[in-house]
């Protein structure tokens, strides 16, 4: 897909503008490459980003929230403790500083047979994931605490079910609509920090490429060749705008009532 | 309330503790990750690497460590940058602080004027063409990198349309303190005002108009309908002020993550030398102290406001107090 | 009919449940809800135990601390001999399949996101009972012999009326062949006109099942036709225990007299004759129970010694318990013969309070003759209730 028509570009030669073929759609950037085909490119690492650690987020959360919520006393005290302690910083500080610590790594970490390439699209999908925890985790919670209550739970012990049955087969299906409201919401949040931590270059790391940093890229560029900034920035806006409105639709779908709040 | 109040500090206490204890960990204690790495240079001699160890008591066990970077960050106050010996972390702090909170006052005023007129308008004119229209215009808002729209911003009021009549008063990028020239203050800050504040106008216009029409099926606004009070009086005096209640609560939490590095974003696109940008710029240079002080700075801000906002709130509503 | 008469199926034994109340800066607990307080006594296999008091008064407390949906706070009960008080979720396991518990709400029973047949299914799969085929085949027996029609295998619980809600829940008690269902008043929540029908299903499957019931109501009307005896609480305690003819007949403590006059009685006639006794004030909160007998503050025969000394359960024959310093409808003859139950008095009522003998003094209970006067116009009165006329 990335056809670098006419050949790389040398320091000094006249940019390529937008033109109306299929190659430099919206120009290129000043390595000469074809923004139109890095913005579709990166738009595959922005939505991998977005939706993996939304998806991860959501799943963490859960299980968290079904754990805590169920067994209550000091389990409950403990997940709830470390939550709040996650909620006091603000996420982009939080994500600001694990990224940072990962980055003073230059070979990558090892962990014993771990290794993560700090290039490795993972880590921002794991630090986005680990920040937004909480926010899926306090709704779901509470949740669980009154559903845990309900007499169809009770009816389900004096069954003689097991704790994980009455936590995965009775509680989990009651739950699981508030996180599926949320979902939509989350990736839209999770595409937005996505950008966010790539644009302050410590989230996509080169040579790969997401919308945030194309963005970056084209920050140096921004009156000369705006085109590089302005277009991912587009992609973003429409990616998250249509997240939100299928968001918006998913709730009055399957929770009128629910009034969720889901930002960064 | 006594209790409450002697219960949420000690609660208060305990985060405090462990936010500096999580930051300072993952700061310095993250396997595999070496805080000298961008102090030593670039190809530093293992004797440098040991003596610069030495001199930040890196080469002591890490409870150590921890006192006695928690002791030079909040007693004696003289934690240096590793990069630059010069650059003590908690005055550059301080004298970050006021660029940050001008920033987030003047957009907090901006996106509560506009999000109160926005959503009002839209429940006035429910059932028009105008009311999608003004949520649509709010979900771009919300949809928005503020960063991006930043720069958009910087495109247009500095360079495509600076030397037409519509934004040629915009200054370069940068800041001047209130205290030295209040009104090139506001100059430099008015353009990232206004790009801080559409998200939030977005937000709180979404949820003041859900607010009202919420309100709007609650007996006693019937009832004021009933009595034959004019349309706008009811809208303005029963339904919005209960809305607020909401609105306000939202508001003091925002305000506190904003305050406490929320607006790092804002201030690298327009170059404001805030808190944020301080981080943002020990990030560029992978310098641990200044970004771990900045962390503490804005979880303490954050925790501490949300505990004066409990406490506030437990006085004027008893309810909520538990037992 | 003796309590001895049959093998006990469950005996409650000093049984107490409290619920603690906690508070202040470190949780500590400053009070506690007395729901179950000291009680005593066994059901038979093979009979109905109907439990009967207002609301509050700790039967669904004992209901579930009886099945061990709770752990009792200390006491014990036996099942079948064996005492289950103190088993673990393990040990419990197999006793699950031989009691079972019907709850009150119908709405809150049924899990909403699980298809009734899964919702019966559910207790035949936790014991590993049969294969697919066989649960599902189980399943349909099952609904039908509660009246349901086996097409509504795959529905929602959303799908249906309170009254086949009801069905599902015991349809669901059923699955494991249980030999005592704990029936938490499985009709309060349904129609008037429902109720009955409801009544005879339980009616008709314990006979197909030899069903043990511990049958909870909050008033005496609708466990009349059902029970071969009759238990009354008040705040946490038993206070009349007794064969359930002879309890409508033959009310010895206030209270129970007290709930007896608010059956409804079909009879135009008979309704207005009869006294209707309106108990004053709140049930007191059993937080702080009253001293004594619990009863007093509401008691119309209420003396000193009510308010002093916890009356124990005096058995006066024919199965006939009650805790009461001032028995109605006991004539001098029984009060005589009447001793104290030690088998079912707690271990806090002043074991010397036998009715005749209060607080030790010689004199008798002084019963003003009016009251006597209008015990006995009450006994004329139930004795002549229309169905005992037919
Ligand atoms: N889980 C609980 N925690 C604290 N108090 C309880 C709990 N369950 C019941 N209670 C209290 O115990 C008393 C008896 O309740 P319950 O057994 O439900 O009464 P009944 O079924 O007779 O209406 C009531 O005062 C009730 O408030
Ligand atoms: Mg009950």
């Amino acid at each position: 897909m990335i056809q670098q028509g006419g050949g790389a570009l040398g320091i000094g030669e006249i940019p390529i503008g937008p033109t109306w073929q299929t190659n430099y759609f919206i120009g290129a950037d000043a390595q000469g490459r074809d923004v139109m085909a890095r913005v579709l490119y990166g738009g595959r690492a922005s939505l991998e980003i977005g939706i993996g650690s939304a998806l991860i987020c959501c799943g963490i959360a859960l299980v968290l929230a079904l754990l805590a919520g169920f067994f209550r006393g000091p389990i409950d005290a403990l997940l709830s403790r470390l939550m709040d302690l996650i909620w006091a910083f603000p996420v982009y500080l939080l994500a600001i500083s694990l990224a940072t610590v990962l980055l003073t790594k230059p070979n990558g970490l090892q962990w014993g047979f771990v290794h993560v390439d700090p290039s490795s699209l993972w880590v921002p999908t794991a630090i986005i994931a680990l920040v937004y925890v909480p926010y899926v985790f306090r709704p779901v919670r509470g949740q669980v605490l009154s559903v845990r209550e309900k007499e169809y739970v009770e009816a389900a012990i004096a069954q003689g079910a097991s704790n994980g049955r009455l936590m995965f087969g009775e509680i989990l299906p009651n739950v699981i609509t508030t996180v599926i409201v949320m979902l939509p919401l989350m990736i839209a949040t999770t595409v937005l920090t996505e950008s966010a931590l790539s644009f302050l270059s410590i989230g996509v790391q080169p040579p790969k490429a997401s919308w945030g940093t194309i963005i970056d890229d084209g920050q140096s560029l921004l009156y000369t060749r705006p085109w590089v900034a302005i277009a991912p920035g587009i992609m973003i806006v429409l990616t998250v705008l249509s997240l939100n409105v299928l968001g918006d639709g998913v709730r009055d779908a399957l929770d009128p009532r629910a009034k969720l709040r889901m930002r960064g | 309330m006594a209790v409450f109040i002697v219960r949420r500090s000690i609660g208060l206490i305990a985060v405090l503790f462990a936010i500096t204890v999580l930051t300072f960990l993952i700061f310095f204690a993250t396997p595999g990750v070496d805080p000298t790495r961008a102090l030593a240079g670039r190809n530093p001699t293992p004797e440098t690497v040991a003596a610069i160890k030495h001199q930040f008591g890196l080469d002591r066990s890490l409870p150590v460590q921890y006192l006695l970077m928690m002791k030079r960050l909040f007693i004696s106050r003289d934690l240096v940058s590793y990069g630059n010996q010069a650059l003590k972390v908690v005055p550059a702090i301080t004298s970050a602080a006021p660029v940050t909170f001008s920033l987030v006052l003047g957009a907090a005023v901006i996106w509560v004027v506009f999000a109160i007129l926005t959503g009002v308008l839209a429940v006035i004119l429910k059932g028009t063409i105008f009311d999608p229209l003004l949520m649509i215009l709010a979900l771009i808002g919300i949809s928005m990198p503020v960063f991006w729209l930043g720069e958009v911003a910087n495109l247009v009021t500095q360079d495509r349309l600076h030397n037409t009549f519509l934004f040629h008063w915009v200054p370069p990028l940068g800041y001047t303190p209130l205290t030295s020239n209040p009104w090139q203050w506001f100059l430099h800050l008015v353009i990232p005002w206004i790009t801080l504040s559409v998200l939030y106008i977005g937000f709180y216009a979404r949820v003041l108009r859900a607010n009202l029409l919420d309100v709007e099926n609650e007996d006693y606004v019937r009832t004021a309908r009933a009595k034959g009070l004019s349309e706008r009086r009811v809208l303005l005096k029963h339904m919005l002020r209960t809305s607020l209640i909401t609105f306000v609560s939202l508001f003091g939490l925002d305000f506190g993550v904003l305050v406490g590095g929320g607006a790092l974003l804002t201030e690298v696109v327009f170059g404001l030398p805030g808190v944020g940008k301080l981080t943002y710029d020990s990030l560029v240079k992978l310098d641990l102290p200044v970004i771990m002080a900045t962390v503490i700075y804005g979880a303490f801000f954050i925790t501490i406001a949300n505990a004066l906002v409990d406490i506030v709130y437990a006085r004027l509503d008893p309810r909520i107090r538990p037992a | 009919m003796s309590v001895d008469g049959g093998t006990p199926l469950v005996e409650v034994d000093s049984l107490k449940k409290y619920f603690p109340i906690r508070k202040g800066l470190l949780s500590r607990e400053v009070a506690r809800v007395h729901a179950v307080d000291d009680v005593t006594f066994s059901v038979r296999e093979g009979e109905t135990l109907g439990l009967v008091g207002e609301s509050g008064c700790g039967k669904s407390t004992l209901g579930r601390t009886i099945v061990r949906l709770l752990d009792p706070t200390s006491g014990d009960v036996k099942f079948r001999g064996r005492s289950i008080a103190k088993l673990g979720r393990r040990g419990l396991r197999p006793l699950r399949r031989e009691m079972q518990i019907v709850f009150q709400d119908p709405y809150a029973s049924l899990n909403p996101r699980k298809r009734v047949g899964s919702i019966i299914a559910a207790p035949l799969q936790i014991h590993g009972v049969g294969d697919r085929d066989e649960r599902k085949k189980q399943v349909r027996a099952l609904l039908a012999t509660v009246g349901l029609s086996p097409e509504h295998y795959n529905r929602f619980p959303h799908e249906f009326s309170g009254g086949q809600r009801q069905r599902i829940g015991v349809a669901r008690a059923l699955a494991l062949r249980p030999k005592l269902i704990v029936a938490d008043e499985p009709v309060s929540a349904l129609d008037v006109s429902i109720q009955s029908q409801m009544l005879n299903l339980l009616d008709d499957l314990q006979e197909e099942f030899q069903l043990t019931y511990i049958f909870i109501a909050h008033d005496l009307g609708v466990v009349r036709h059902v029970s071969d005896r009759i238990a009354v609480m008040y705040l946490g305690k038993l206070v009349e225990l007794s064969p359930a003819e002879e309890l409508y007949e033959r009310p010895i403590m206030p209270y129970t007299e007290a709930l007896l006059s608010a059956v409804p009685i079909p009879d135009p006639d008979l309704s207005d004759q009869r006294e209707r006794i309106v108990l004053q004030g709140d049930v007191p909160s059993p937080i702080n129970p009253p001293s004594g007998c619990r009863f007093h503050p509401r008691c119309r025969y209420m003396t000193d010694i009510c308010v002093q000394v916890e009356p124990p359960l005096v058995d006066y024959g024919n199965g006939h318990l009650a805790a009461c310093h001032h028995p109605l409808n006991v004539d001098k003859e029984t009060l005589d013969r009447a001793r104290v139950s030690e088998r079912h008095t707690p271990a806090a009522a002043d074991e010397h309070a036998k009715p005749e003998d209060p607080s030790g003094a010689s004199q008798p209970v002084p019963t003003p003759d009016i009251q006597r006067s209008s015990v006995v116009r009450r006994i004329v009165d139930y004795s002549k209730r229309p169905e005992e006329q037919t």
